[in-house]
Parts: C-alpha cells; sequence; structure tokens
C-alpha cells in the first residue's frame, strides 16, 4: 500500500510559533514537508472558516499554534482561538470527521525545537487516523499549493 | 431581535440529500446579529454539507448568498437569477425569510436551517435571553420595565409564585424570576404601592388569540 | 353567609378550622379516593382535592370532589390555571357547583417542567389572583368573564394559598394583600417547619390588619422521615425546612423517625394555633391520610365542630 503523505495547515502566530518554526529553520531542524505554514497575526484572526475551508479543500490536519496562555501579543487571541477550536471539533463531530484533525497548541517564540516535536507528532497522529474521511471518496487530493 | 439556532447538520443534510445543487441563503439582519444565519454561518454550513456530501463521494454545489432581508420581497427578488439554476433552496433566516422563499418561488422545495426561538436580547457575549412574547398589548409601563409574560415561566401577571427562590425560578437556578425583577426595579422606582394593584385577565386577542394578525398601514400603502 | 361552605360558617363562627388533602389516583379508581377520604372524616371540616398535583396526570381534582361530596364529605375543589383557560375553568366551576361542591383553591399550579409531561402545553391563560377575581365575579356580581350575567353562577367560598417563605420574603404581605384585594375568602399556607419566620409573617399581616380580612390556615405536613425532610429542604421549590428539624429526624432510629415527624407537626400545630390571626389548620399528610385522625386528636383538635 502506497504511504499516507497526510497534508496538514498550521494556522502558525506571528509572535511565537511563526517566529519558532523560523528558529527551527536556522537551527537546520527538519521537519515534514507536509506541514504548510501560513502565518497569522494572531491565533485570534483565525476564522473558524478559515479551518473548515482548508478540510474541505484537502486538508487532513489543521493545526493552529498560538502563544502561551497569558503571553498574547493582543491580551486575549489565543484564548479565543482555543474556544473556537472547540466549536470546530463539535462541527468535525457533526460532520463525521475525527475532531482530532483539529488542534490547537500553544508555544513561545524560543521553542524551535519542541515546534518541530509539536508539528511531526501531530502529522504522525494524523497519518494514524489516515486521510481525512471527506478525501476518501475523491479522485485525488487536491495540493494546497494555491494557498500556501 | 429574532433569535434563532442551527439545526443539527444531519437533519439539514437529510432535508437536501436527493438533491445536487442548493441555493444557500442567510440574512443579514437579526439572524447575523445571533449568529446563527448570517454571511459567515452560510459559509460555515456550506462547507460542512460539502463535506458530508463528499464523505459519501458525492459532489454538492452550493450557491452561497446572504440577503439585506429574507422578510422583504424587494431582497428575495434577487434570487430569482439563481433559482433555476438549484434543486432546493435551503435558507438560514428566521421563519419569516423562510416563507417569504417559499412564498415567491412556489417551485422549489425550501428547507430551514435553523429553528427559530424567539425575540430577546443579548445578555452578554454569546447569550440570548428571551425578552418579548409579541403579546400585542405592551404591559411593561405597568412592570417596570421587565415582561411577566415573556420571562415568568408561568407568564404570571400578579408573580411571583410560591416557587421563587434566591431570585431565581422554581424551574431552574438559571432562569431569573422575572416577577423578583420587577420587584426591586419597582423599589429602585419608589413605586412599589403599585404592586398591590391587581393586573386583571389579559385580553389575548392582541396576541395569537385572535389569530394570524396583520398591521395595515394605509398611509404607507 | 357569602355561601353555603361549611368552612365558611366554621370561621364565622369565630371556631378554629381544620382541613386535609386528598391527592386522587393516576387511575379511574374511585375506591382508592374513598379510602383516603374515609380516613378523614370526622377529622377534618374540609378536604383539598389536588389538581394534577406536581404536573402529573390525575384523576381530575373535579371528579374526585363529587365522589368525596357523594360520601358527605366537603371538598375544596383545588383548581389549578396551568392547564385550562377561562372557559374550562368558569365552566368546571360551574359544573362543580351543580355538584354541591362550594369552596374552592385558586392556584397557579406547578410548572410542567416538574411533572411527567414537561412537553405539554403550558395554559397559564389566568394566574392563581385573576381566577380568584373570576370566581369572585361570577358570585358577587352574576357575570362571567366574557361579561354576560347569567343566572345561577356559583358562589364558591374562595381560597388560595400563600407561600410565607418564598422570596422575596417582605413581597409576601404584599402578595397577600393583592389577593384580598382580588378577593380571596381564605388562606392556606404552604408548609411551615419554619415557625419563626412564619410568626414574622403574620407580624407583618397583623401590621396592616390584613387577618381581619382573610381567614388563615397555617399549613402543616408531617414528615415520614429523614430522607423526606431532605428533600422538602432542597428539591421542593419555595420550602424552608430549618437544619434543627432535619437533625431532629436525624436523631432518632429509622423507625421511630415517623413518630418524631408526627411529634414535630403536633408541636407545630400546638404552637401555630396561639398565633393571633391563625383560624384554621391545614393538615397535608401526603399519602399518609390514617395519620390525620391521630395528629388531630393528639393535637387537641377533637372532636370537630358540628355544622350542618
Amino acid at each position: 500500500m502506497e504511504e499516507f503523505d497526510p497534508v496538514i495547515v498550521a494556522y502558525c502566530c506571528h509572535y511565537c510559533a511563526y517566529t519558532a518554526a523560523d528558529m527551527a529553520g536556522s537551527m537546520r531542524l527538519g521537519y515534514p514537508p507536509g506541514i504548510k505554514i501560513i502565518r497569522v497575526p494572531c491565533t485570534g484572526k483565525v476564522d473558524p472558516l478559515h479551518v473548515m475551508r482548508a478540510l474541505m479543500d484537502g486538508a487532513d490536519g489543521v493545526l493552529i499554534a498560538g502563544c502561551l496562555k497569558g503571553d498574547c501579543h493582543f491580551k486575549n487571541g489565543n484564548i479565543k482561538a482555543l474556544k473556537r477550536t472547540a466549536y470546530l471539533k463539535q462541527w468535525m463531530d457533526e460532520i463525521g470527521i475525527e475532531s482530532e484533525r483539529v488542534e490547537m497548541v500553544m508555544m513561545s517564540a524560543g521553542m524551535g525545537k519542541q515546534f518541530v516535536r509539536i508539528v511531526t507528532d501531530f502529522l504522525d497522529n494524523i497519518r494514524l487516523l489516515g486521510p481525512c474521511p471527506k478525501n476518501t471518496n475523491q479522485q485525488s487530493n487536491r495540493i494546497l499549493s494555491e494557498l500556501v | 431581535m429574532i433569535t434563532a439556532e442551527r439545526k443539527p447538520l444531519d437533519e439539514i443534510a437529510s432535508c437536501i440529500e436527493p438533491y445536487n445543487r442548493i441555493l444557500l441563503v442567510g440574512c443579514n439582519e437579526c439572524v447575523t446579529v445571533c449568529a446563527a444565519g448570517g454571511r459567515k454561518e452560510v459559509a460555515m454550513l456550506s462547507s460542512a454539507l460539502q463535506m458530508v456530501s463528499m464523505k459519501q463521494g458525492k459532489t454538492l454545489s452550493v450557491v452561497e448568498m446572504t440577503l439585506e432581508r429574507q422578510c422583504d420581497p424587494e431582497y428575495v427578488e434577487s434570487l430569482a437569477l439563481h433559482i433555476d439554476g438549484v434543486d432546493a433552496v435551503v435558507s438560514m433566516a428566521c421563519g419569516c425569510g423562510v416563507q417569504e422563499i417559499a412564498r415567491r418561488f412556489g417551485q422549489v422545495r425550501v428547507f430551514p436551517a435553523v429553528n427559530t426561538k424567539f425575540m430577546g436580547a443579548s445578555e452578554r457575549a454569546g447569550v440570548w435571553a428571551e425578552r418579548c412574547q409579541g403579546c400585542g398589548d405592551c404591559l411593561l409601563g405597568l412592570t417596570g420595565g421587565i415582561c411577566p409574560i415573556a420571562r415568568c415561566s408561568k407568564r404570571l401577571m400578579n408573580g411571583p409564585c410560591g416557587g421563587s427562590g434566591d431570585g431565581k425560578c422554581e424551574i431552574s437556578g438559571e432562569v431569573d424570576c422575572a416577577w423578583h425583577l420587577i420587584w426591586e426595579r419597582m423599589k429602585a422606582l419608589g413605586i412599589e404601592d403599585r404592586y398591590e394593584e391587581v393586573i386583571s385577565a389579559k385580553d389575548w386577542r392582541p396576541a395569537r388569540g385572535g389569530g394570524p394578525r396583520k398591521i395595515i398601514r394605509e398611509d404607507l400603502q | 353567609m357569602k355561601t353555603n361552605s361549611v368552612l365558611e360558617k366554621i370561621f364565622a363562627s369565630g371556631q378554629f378550622a381544620v382541613t386535609s388533602e386528598c391527592g386522587p389516583p393516576r387511575g379511574a379508581m374511585p375506591g382508592i379516593v374513598k379510602e383516603k377520604a374515609e380516613h378523614l372524616r370526622g377529622y377534618v371540616d374540609a378536604v383539598n382535592v389536588t389538581d394534577n398535583q406536581t404536573a402529573m396526570v390525575r384523576m381530575s381534582s373535579f371528579a374526585a370532589s363529587i365522589i368525596l361530596r357523594e360520601m358527605g364529605l366537603h371538598p375544596v375543589l383545588q383548581m389549578v390555571t396551568r392547564d385550562r383557560n377561562r372557559i374550562a375553568l368558569q365552566s368546571d366551576l360551574i359544573g362543580a357547583y351543580a355538584h354541591d361542591i362550594n369552596t374552592v383553591l385558586c392556584l397557579s399550579g406547578d410548572h410542567p417542567h416538574f411533572g411527567d409531561h414537561a412537553m405539554a402545553a403550558n395554559v397559564y391563560d389566568m394566574d392563581s389572583v385573576q381566577l380568584v377575581e373570576a370566581v369572585r365575579n361570577m358570585r358577587e356580581d352574576g357575570r362571567l368573564q366574557g361579561g354576560a350575567e347569567v343566572e345561577n353562577l356559583p358562589r364558591m367560598f374562595i381560597g388560595a394559598a400563600a407561600n410565607p417563605f418564598a422570596d422575596p420574603f417582605e413581597l409576601r404581605v404584599a402578595r397577600l394583600a393583592k389577593k384580598i384585594m382580588a378577593g380571596v375568602d381564605f388562606i392556606q399556607t404552604q408548609c411551615i417547619y419554619n415557625l419563626d419566620k412564619f410568626e414574622r409573617w403574620m407580624a407583618g399581616i397583623r401590621d396592616r390588619g390584613l387577618h381581619k380580612k382573610v381567614y388563615i390556615m397555617a399549613g402543616v405536613t408531617p414528615m415520614k422521615s429523614e430522607g423526606m425532610a431532605k428533600y422538602m429542604k432542597n428539591k421542593v421549590p419555595g420550602m424552608d425546612v430549618p437544619d434543627e428539624i432535619i437533625k431532629r429526624m436525624a436523631g432518632v432510629p429509622k423507625d421511630k423517625q415517623a413518630r418524631e415527624g408526627i411529634d414535630i407537626s403536633i408541636e407545630s400545630i400546638q404552637r401555630l394555633k396561639e398565633i393571633e390571626g391563625v383560624n384554621g389548620i391545614h393538615l397535608m399528610a401526603i399519602e399518609w391520610e390514617q395519620k390525620v385522625p391521630e395528629i388531630i386528636e393528639r393535637a387537641g383538635l377533637y372532636p370537630r365542630p358540628d355544622i350542618v
């Protein structure tokens, strides 16, 4: 059987996770190419619709990576994102897609190593879950190159 | 505003199961404010329905539109351009909007995607509570600006009943006792003596008791 | 006399009145009604017949009241406004009066939420105060709610409930005044366990002279067990059961708790009798009608006055 390469969209906050990813790069720490990073000014800016549309357009999992609690540059954007993640998980349940395909993680800008570990673990989890159920009946997954 | 809540996705999906092309129509008024059927909710539901059908190996095409007001024929008319291209309409407006579309486009099935709940106000972010039942004969002037018909579980006009405790209704600790609120308000206004005036049995004709209601303004016709 | 009600005659003669309660069964079992009522014969002046109490479907208060009347007892027809609109309520009042039922207790009723028909439509066309007003209008003006003057409308002795323990407390005297304004003749109170608070309420009643305008019957319910005491405290809306009562019940062995509960109610009655403005006792022995004679006798309320 062909190895399944999940497509992950990671919405990364400019003030933490995105910088952490950058640091991972300069530390020459590799992470799987299936992880497509989208920089956002704050996870509070990630609308549930961004996640829905990513899944609809072929992502197998969506990660929202924001600042540690209390560290949000905009006070509570990360807390809002947490609540929206819970809300999205309810949608996933209703649609019949494993709710683990949408997760929120929190980190600081200095956590380059942890960033790599977190996204790799998330990707491994999605690999275990298999392709997003909505994609299995499709001829082929649309590649998110345009989006990223 | 008129508040509404989205129906379970299963229920909506089973309504449109036979169809391949749907028109999903939101409304920019009340249901937008209560986050049930505005532009954003239309987009969310559209994505969800498409994913449900992709899971089944089908393709659902969804035309998303959000009208300024779904309860006005002028705005509903704009759907005429799209109606021939779809098999069914799903409306995210209150029951008034759904019916307006059904009235205008008699040849196509229209399904509600939300349950219309009540006329209410926003208590805080994400919480709406019932405030008015449209009884057609407002008595808020007698009750300190708090409606016992909408807010007392037994719609008592001479409350509170014997079941209130700590300012809460007997049916739930989450529900304020309307008459407790009225009493506090009367005290604050210095009109406690008005409490003892008996409010006589209500004439329900101006409410739903008189059959479906209509307002006619000749000066505007 | 405004009516033929035995209760009114007892009050008017200045005697202390006693009523009790009979909860109709859930099936068409007239035998059960008779059996329950038979326990009360001779020990109480009138018997309240509850109207689908706790919003559970039961034999109608109206039908069970007729059974009691045929037994020669005096039913107090309880009517809640939860289930019937004013057409049905007035119609049942006329029907009841045609069966020689002349005493009514006007209530709003427990919300359907509490019963086994929570899905039922909540009528509440009127509230209890408005029902009092409607019954008074029938008697005093010979008028129905719609305005029509009709002959032979019921001349009912009109009761209502009062709960001195519900919140806000300061409103509870004003609420009674409102019921008096609407035309109530007598009041039966919620079960009293917190006698101090009840006395404070009565003081408020006397301060305004309201005890001269209405007959007040103090509600008493004997507890069967510590479990019942806790249930009443925690689960029944508008009930005030002080911790001492729970402690006292808990302080005796389980097989003696029923006895203790009865002792408490007798002590309560003895104290309540002495309060100025209390004209009677309403003894609600819930599914425990057979204990009524003992309580009434030991409380010194037996024999009952002979009123025809």
